[in-house]
């Protein structure tokens, strides 16, 4: 059973705003008491797949569900898809631009961050269509 | 140690957080890459870093680090101050580089992400 879906908005190359769904996605979790090492992993995973889809992916939403046993983040875009995942996935990979690596960011560090962190990751890409995620975190630990 | 000890280490100013100098602090980190501070999650820690973005900011928030200084007296832009503002983050300037403030805190006890010396 569903208890709580909340959906945000990410709008592609907004640096201003990259990262704002995932500080609220945070306090929201804080306000209802979650452990914070818990908080902290679903916030990195949600801030590491807010900041692909705004460097990437073009729109698209961050989404949470708050199930009794379990949270689930989903990361939907309609950018340009990931051409190899396996190559993606690999730490240190990364196409991102110059311009996002001198914001911080590009190190091909975030696709490895959210699987290491999450306790279930799944992905599926088509070039042309886009990139879906979902990250499932376990509230039975 | 607190952070008002880190505040004199550093010799650093106060930006953000003035109400805030009594947190304890045990490690710390240092990065101009957002990742590197978010793949090695910490309890009481201190990020350092030379990028005044906002995203350093909002690095900080979600990895949950106690405070953010910024190396080589680098002033962040007013945006940045009013977001830390907002979300309670305290915010340092140092005169010292990256290199030289990782050093003093080191020397005085502050130790990794992973609690290694």
């Amino acid at each position: 059973m569903t208890d709580l879906k909340k959906i945000f908005h990410v709008k592609g190359n907004d640096f201003t705003h990259a990262g704002e769904a995932s500080v609220n996605i945070k306090n929201m979790l804080k306000s209802i008491g979650l452990d914070p090492k818990l908080i902290r992993r679903i916030g990195v995973c949600g801030y590491e797949g807010e900041m692909n889809m705004v460097m990437h992916g073009g729109d698209g939403t961050l989404s949470i569900e708050i199930n009794t046993d379990k949270i689930i983040l989903y990361l939907d875009d309609n950018g340009p898809g990931i051409e190899d995942l396996e190559l993606a996935m690999k730490e240190g990979y990364s196409t991102a631009k110059d311009e996002y690596r001198e914001m911080g960011f590009g190190a091909g560090m975030g696709l490895p961050n959210m699987k290491k962190n999450a306790d279930e990751f799944t992905i599926s890409s088509k070039v042309g269509r886009g990139t879906q995620v979902k990250m499932v975190f376990s509230l039975n630990h | 140690m607190k952070l008002s000890e880190i505040v004199n280490i550093l010799e650093a100013t106060v930006l953000v957080g003035n109400d805030q100098l009594d947190k304890e602090i045990t490690r710390g980190g240092a990065a101009d890459l957002m990742s590197d501070i978010l793949a090695g999650l910490s309890d009481k820690c201190i990020f350092l870093t030379g990028l005044t973005t906002i995203q350093a900011v909002r690095t900080a928030l979600v990895a949950d680090v106690s405070a953010v200084v910024f190396v080589r007296s680098k002033n962040p832009p007013q945006e940045v101050i009013e977001l830390a503002k907002e979300q309670n983050v305290p915010v340092l300037i140092s005169p010292y580089s990256m290199f030289v403030s990782c050093g003093r805190l080191h020397a005085k006890g502050i130790t990794g992400l992973d609690g290694k010396t």
